[in-house]
């Protein structure tokens, strides 16, 4: 019976045969009815083995190829020279790009087949059989393998002296920890992440303005359905580099629908429209894309990137799609000039989940 | 020894090898390697092209490095692409569009490169089947598939960063994913976010992070797991098609030197020219169409490059609502399901030959490849992985199916959902019917010999179709391949039968139980006996 080192001996092919060596098959079935292998068929001869004409044939295309290739290069040289660049004309980018591409193209492409072609029809069509060894290695190499580790460890003490050996491995483990220390720089070091993703700009009285003007918006621009793209009052003032830090928290979409329309929870989630305008975070609370697509006749927000359904007249409540939680809703009001203005900031954090977000 | 050559060189060439030999000893090299042999079959070119598209990724990757501007402050933009002109835009957006607008054959390179890359990853992911369904990691390339699946994840994360460099609009929306993504995970995402990013997203730092992730690291670790993955190739010596004269202890082929050398080299052209060509003639990533990344708008129907597909896919199929708090803590479920199906898929992929070593037992070296027919359960279970990951990739781009075939978005999903398990179930039964089926066939073929369309009436008035026997080369073909039984259950020396006995029995049942044996030499002589008398 087939041997079996891993498991248990007694586990053995249903079907097995015995094949009276050492070799452990597993479910590997050997029979000994087997065909024997009939040996290499014999070997064919090309066409330009018999045929002069076709070998002559077969070079020239070879180095004729090889010459073919050179065109391709000196083409592609003078196409970068004579194709310059417009600043003009956005053709000559399209065409600069076509022509040395088409260039190169056939460069390489005469190249790799010349040579494919001289590998094939041109070189000697020798097969050759190389034996295999086992990957393992012989007897007398692994035993002396073994024996040098033996003598090592002897020679060093590793397994007698366990003080040292124990010294070292706690020393090596101990060794990158400032190395992690050293990572902590990657981020700030006195800003908490988490204050950071409950906050935004929005607060009380600030204008809504719209994106990416900066142009503050009354109540009376928007007609009934139409739908604004929002930033917060001073945002574009921002420097530079603190401006899409902002705004990815804080651009929110404003609608406006019929009061009918709309379904409240409560009295105080009502007051934070205003006559049927509503303003929600456009960020998604799936994984922050923004929330850009408006459907007029349903009243959707759909996200483009997963396709997370909002309900604007359901409180922005997810009915399709990845996302868990509603759009965070921003409550509004106007000002004594008209103009949108936030009642008081967001009431929870926008955007996506994370793991201290109700701490 | 003498320190004189035995063989003495003249002329340049001669003296120039002595030179060199005389230093490093590099006859050695050419007499272990110069005439190495190779198998040829055109499967074995998908690992080729996968390693050209490498070499073209840095020899194009590095032209660019030396235009490309892997900063995120800010500029207005002043080249010569008239809409963007006066936008504020980082400095990586200003030079890539710098690149493509205003230096000659810059474009040119930014679409090899970025054509390569797709290349490299799609090539990967065949070579993969092909090693998968033909059995190749087998013993004793265990390991080598393992180092080629870290390739692959690798392939991943550097087309990844790569995509993120341009700090274009839908860049940064991929990043805006990750950031959510990374959120999720309890206890430390908020602050692994925080450092990657180097504060809120999107922040100032995260472009040039990327870019040394993208052009320093990542390659050097790629470069360092191809070489491991070559020397194994080397060490084991590559796998063959079954046929006759081929044996596990040979290998049938061509040498490296010429034949090798030539159509293996002649292959980087012609990969590298039709790169090329692509390249020449469709656009890719036209970030100028996008403008530069902004926290506010997003198009509809946009789409990752494919290979990460299949992740946007699974965040796209979760049912909706699952988030739970517990203890004062977000779980977003909605995001962890997606992400733990994932990793449990691809650690699947990784630990699959070691499974069904551990199932078969066997342990033998396999340098003879299976048809994949004569592997049915495995042949079925690749097919089931197949589909698995082409639904989650189909449903990254589940908007563009609904709006191209005019069907709603919810009913692409829903589809989808229901796809996503049951079609790995009917892809596998499918799957190991076909391979079954094909098993029969051949062994009909073996016995009987193939239809010679010769109608011969017998004396007796009887019609029968004439059979004509293969020759013994066909035939071999045909009955040679490695053959499997299911095990038995046997409680071991000690008495008893343990758990893990029962699981791999039942599992070895579950691979080997439908079995279609290969025609012994006996059976066949009966057959023709029968025939002839």
């Amino acid at each position: 019976m087939a041997k079996n080192e891993s498991g248990p001996a007694d586990i053995v092919p249903a079907a097995g045969h015995d094949t009276g060596t050492e070799i452990v098959l597993g479910t590997g079935v050997v029979s000994p009815d087997a065909f024997t292998d009939p040996g290499l068929p014999p070997h064919r001869l090309r066409v330009v083995d018999t045929d002069p004409k076709a070998a002559k044939k077969a070079e020239r295309v070879v180095y004729a190829l090889f010459y073919i290739s050179i065109i391709g290069s000196v083409f592609a040289v003078f196409a970068y020279m004579f194709f310059a660049l417009d600043p003009n004309d956005l053709n000559s980018v399209r065409l600069n790009n076509l022509y040395i591409g088409l260039g190169i193209t056939l460069s390489l492409m005469a190249i790799g087949i010349a040579a494919v072609h001289w590998g094939k029809a041109v070189m000697a069509d020798k097969e050759g059989v190389d034996q295999r060894h086992p990957t393992r290695g012989t007897e007398e190499t692994r035993a002396r393998a073994l024996e040098i580790f033996k003598e090592a460890d002897q020679e060093s003490g590793f397994s007698r002296r366990s003080l040292i050996r124990n010294g070292l491995i706690a020393s090596l483990i101990a060794f990158p920890l400032p190395a992690i220390a050293l990572f902590r720089g990657l981020a700030p070091m006195n800003v908490d992440p988490n204050n950071e993703l409950k906050h935004t700009m929005w607060e009380k009285g600030l204008r809504l303005t719209r994106d990416p003007s900066g142009l503050p918006i009354k109540a009376s621009d928007l007609t009934m359905g139409s739908s604004f793209h929002v930033i917060p009052e001073g945002l574009v003032d921002l420097p530079e580099h603190e401006k899409l830090d902002a705004k990815a928290k804080a651009a929110v979409l404003l609608v406006r629908l019929e009061p009918s329309a709309l379904n409240w929870t409560s009295a105080e989630r009502e007051s934070w429209s205003y006559q049927g305008i509503v303003a929600y975070s456009k960020i998604c609370t799936h994984v922050g894309c923004p929330v850009a697509l408006y459907e007029q006749q349903t009243h959707h927000l759909l996200c483009p990137c997963h396709q997370s359904q909002f309900d604007l007249e359901n409180e922005c409540k997810v009915i399709f799609g990845p996302a868990a939680r509603p759009l965070p809703q921003l409550p509004i009001t106007v000002d004594s000039e008209g103009y949108l203005v936030a009642a008081s900031g967001f009431h929870e954090p926008v955007g996506p989940s994370f793991w201290e977000r109700l701490n | 020894m003498s320190t004189v050559a035995t063989n003495q060189q003249s002329g340049f060439i001669g003296k120039a090898s002595n030179y060199l030999d005389e230093r490093t000893s590099i006859s050695g090299a050419v007499k272990e390697f110069g005439r190495k042999i190779f198998p040829d079959h055109w499967s074995f070119l998908l690992g080729e092209v996968a390693l050209y598209s490498f070499v073209i990724i840095l020899l194009s990757g590095s032209f660019l490095t030396f235009f490309f501007q892997a900063s995120m402050s800010p500029v207005e933009y002043a080249g010569s692409y008239v809409p963007l002109k006066g936008v504020e835009m980082s400095a990586a957006m200003s030079s890539t569009l710098d690149i493509s607008f205003d230096l000659r054959g810059g474009l040119l390179m930014r679409q090899i490169h970025h054509w390569a890359a797709l290349l490299f990853v799609a090539a990967i992911g065949l070579h993969m089947l092909r090693v998968f369904f033909t059995g190749a990691f087998r013993k004793p390339r265990e390991l080598n598939w393992s180092i080629g699946f870290v390739l692959f994840v690798l392939a991943m994360a550097e087309g990844f960063t790569g995509y993120s460099l341009p700090d274009d609009l839908l860049s940064g929306n991929g990043l805006r994913i990750i950031d959510g993504m990374v959120n999720a995970v309890p206890v430390v995402g908020t602050w692994i976010t925080f450092l990657l990013f180097g504060g809120e997203f999107p922040g100032n730092d995260i472009v040039g992070r990327l870019y040394t992730l993208h052009i320093l690291l990542l390659p050097a670790i790629v470069l360092i797991f191809i070489v491991m993955h070559l020397m194994f190739v080397i060490i084991h010596k590559h796998t063959q098609y079954p046929g006759p004269g081929k044996t596990e202890d040979n290998v049938v082929g061509f040498p490296i030197l010429p034949v090798y050398a030539a159509k293996a080299g002649g292959f980087f052209f012609i990969v590298f020219g039709i790169v090329a060509l692509m390249a020449s003639l469709v656009t890719i990533n036209p970030i100028w169409a996008y403008g530069p990344y902004d926290p506010s708008p997003v198009s509809a129907g946009t789409q990752p490059d494919w290979y990460i597909g299949f992740a946007d896919g699974a965040l796209r199929l979760i049912p909706p609502h699952l988030e739970t708090v517990w203890l004062g803590y977000v779980w977003s479920w909605n995001i962890l399901i997606p992400m733990i199906i994932l990793v449990v898929f691809l650690l699947v992929v990784f630990i699959y030959p070691f499974v069904e070593a551990w199932v078969t037992g066997d342990k033998r070296e396999h340098h003879l490849l299976d048809r994949p027919r004569n592997a049915p359960t495995r042949t079925a279970i690749g097919a089931a992985g197949v589909t698995f990951y082409a639904v989650l990739w189909a449903a990254a781009s589940s908007d563009i199916i609904a709006t191209h075939f005019k069907v709603t978005m919810e009913g692409v999903i829903n589809t989808l959902q229901i796809l996503l398990i049951l079609g790995p179930i009917i892809a596998f039964s499918i799957a190991k019917r076909t391979c079954l089926a094909l098993q029969k066939k051949d062994r009909t073929m073996a016995l009987h010999g193939f239809e010679t369309g010769r109608i011969v009436r017998m004396p007796g008035g009887e019609y029968i179709e004439v059979h004509q026997q293969l020759d013994v080369y066909d035939r071999w073909k045909l009955v040679s391949f490695n053959d499997n039984a299911p095990l038995m259950l046997r409680p071991n020396t000690k008495g008893k039968i343990t758990g893990g006995m029962r699981l791999r029995v039942r599992m070895s049942h579950w691979f080997f139980e439908e079995r279609i044996a290969p025609v012994s030499s006996v059976e066949h002589q009966l057959e023709l006996e029968n025939t002839h008398h």
